[in-house]
C-alpha cells in the first residue's frame, strides 16, 4: 500500500448562513481510525466531503497524501446497467476487485439490473468498488446503512483489514462501528 | 490519463448513442418530423420549399438538438460519478470535452444522414444540400458544445431542462444565422463563420461547464 497520511487544520464548515464546526484539527497516520459521531445534520458528511477535496473548508486546510476513496449514499452505479457491467466500469478504470464480489455476496446478482438492487446490495456494490479503486485512504459516509447483520460485519472486517494493512479509515456514522484501536471525533464539541 | 479517458468515451457513447439516455433514435425523428410538418403548414409549392427548407433544417437540426440536455450533466452529479472521478484526479475539463465528443457523435453525424432524407422531402436541390450539410459539418460541433455547457449550468437546478432549451436557443442564433445564411447566394462566407462560432463555443465549452459542475458541489 502507498503511503497515505491526512491531516487538516483548524477546519471550519459553513452552510449557507449556519456554521457546522469551526477550529477542528485531525492527524491520521498509517493504520490508524477515526469515527466521526454526531447527530443528523451536524456536519459530519461536510466534515467528510471536505476531507476528500470535494467541498471547500470556510476556514482551515486539509493536506492528504495518498489517494482518497469515498463511500456515500449515492453509488455511482448506472442505474438501467447490469451489475456486473456497471461494475466493470470502475474496474477498468481502477484494476480488478480480486475476491471482494464473492466476499461481499454479489457474485450471483451480477446480471440484475442496479436499479432492481436493495438499497443494502448498492452499498455492497459500493464497497466492492472501493476496495478495487485500492486507494490508502478510505472515508465512509455512513457506510453500514442497509446492510443487514451480516453485511455490516462484513463491512467493519474488510474496514478493520484495510488499517492492518497500513491503510486509514475516517467514518462518519451513528452507527456503532467497531474497528480495533478506533479514535473517535465527537462532532457536537466543535459545532458553533 | 488517454487511456482512462478512452473508457470515459466509451461509456458516454454507450449511453448517448445507444443506450438509455435517449440514444440517436429520438433526436432523428424529431428533425425529420419537423422537416416534413413544415410542407404541411406552408403548402406544397415546390420553389417555396426549395427556398426555405434549407433553414428549415437549420431550425430543426437546432430544436432536435435541444432534446438530450438534461441527460447530458445531472444524471452523472446525482449519481456521484463526477465526485468519484474527481476523487480519481480526473479532472471536469477533460471529462466535458470527452462528453462534448460524444454528444455530437451522437447527434451531428445521425442529422446529417438524416439531412438526406429531409432534403428529398423539402425538395432541396443538390448545391444546396451540399452547402447544408457542409454547414452542419462546421455547425453542430458548436451545437453540442453550447448543449454540454448549458447542460452543467443548469443541472440541479429546479426546471432546469426547460431552462436548458431557452438558454440554448438565444446561444444558438449566431450559428443559425451564419450557418442558414450561407445558403443564400453569394453566402459563401456564412460557412467559413459557422465554423468560427463552433470552434470559439468548443474552445470556452470545457471550461465553462467544469466551473459549473465544480460550483454545483458547493
Amino acid at each position: 500500500m502507498q503511503e497515505c497520511r491526512l491531516t487538516a487544520d483548524n477546519l471550519a464548515c459553513r452552510r449557507g448562513d449556519r456554521m457546522l464546526f469551526h477550529g477542528l484539527s485531525l492527524a491520521l497516520a498509517p493504520g490508524e481510525a477515526l469515527q466521526v459521531l454526531g447527530a443528523n445534520g451536524i456536519g459530519k458528511s461536510s466534515l467528510l466531503r471536505i476531507l476528500a477535496g470535494l467541498l471547500r473548508p470556510f476556514a482551515g486546510n486539509v493536506a492528504s497524501t495518498g489517494a482518497i476513496g469515498l463511500i456515500d449514499e449515492r453509488p455511482a452505479l448506472d442505474p438501467h446497467l447490469p451489475l456486473g457491467q456497471a461494475l466493470a466500469f470502475w474496474q477498468r478504470l481502477d484494476g480488478a476487485a480480486g475476491d471482494a464480489l464473492a466476499r461481499l455476496g454479489l457474485a450471483d446478482l451480477l446480471d440484475v439490473p442496479v436499479r432492481y438492487l436493495s438499497t443494502g446490495q448498492k452499498k455492497r456494490a459500493a464497497l466492492v468498488r472501493l476496495i478495487g479503486q485500492a486507494a490508502p485512504v478510505w472515508l465512509l459516509d455512513e457506510p453500514l446503512n442497509g446492510l443487514d447483520r451480516d453485511a455490516a460485519a462484513l463491512a467493519q472486517a474488510l474496514a478493520a483489514e484495510h488499517c492492518a494493512g497500513g491503510g486509514i479509515c475516517v467514518i462518519a456514522s451513528h452507527q456503532s462501528f467497531t474497528l480495533p484501536d478506533m479514535a473517535t471525533l465527537t462532532l457536537a464539541q466543535y459545532a458553533a | 490519463m488517454t487511456a482512462q479517458l478512452a473508457m470515459l468515451l466509451r461509456r458516454d457513447l454507450a449511453l448517448l448513442l445507444f443506450g438509455k439516455r435517449g440514444g440517436t433514435v429520438l433526436p432523428v425523428l424529431f428533425f425529420l418530423a419537423v422537416a416534413m410538418l413544415f410542407p404541411f403548414a406552408v403548402g406544397p409549392d415546390a420553389q417555396l420549399l426549395a427556398r426555405t427548407g434549407g433553414g428549415v433544417i437549420w431550425v430543426a437540426a437546432l430544436l432536435a438538438a435541444i432534446l438530450p440536455l438534461d441527460r447530458l450533466i445531472e444524471p452523472d452529479i446525482e449519481l456521484g460519478f463526477f465526485d468519484q472521478w474527481a476523487l480519481r484526479g480526473i479532472s471536469e475539463e477533460s471529462i466535458v470535452a470527452v462528453r462534448v465528443l460524444a454528444h455530437w457523435l451522437s447527434f451531428g453525424p445521425p442529422l446529417m444522414l438524416a439531412s438526406l432524407i429531409a432534403a428529398a422531402l423539402l425538395g432541396i436541390d443538390g448545391a444546396s444540400l451540399r452547402t447544408v450539410e457542409i454547414g452542419l459539418l462546421a455547425g453542430t460541433p458548436g451545437l453540442a458544445a453550447l448543449g454540454v455547457t448549458v447542460a452543467a449550468l443548469t443541472a440541479g437546478l429546479r426546471g432546469g431542462t426547460a431552462l436548458a432549451g431557452l438558454l440554448v436557443i438565444p446561444l444558438a442564433v449566431p450559428l443559425l444565422i451564419f450557418g442558414a445564411g450561407s445558403l443564400a447566394p453569394g453566402g459563401g462566407g456564412g460557412l467559413a463563420l459557422t465554423g468560427a462560432v463552433s470552434l470559439v463555443l468548443l474552445a470556452i465549452a470545457p471550461f465553462a461547464a467544469a466551473a459549473a459542475i465544480r460550483a454545483a458541489r458547493g
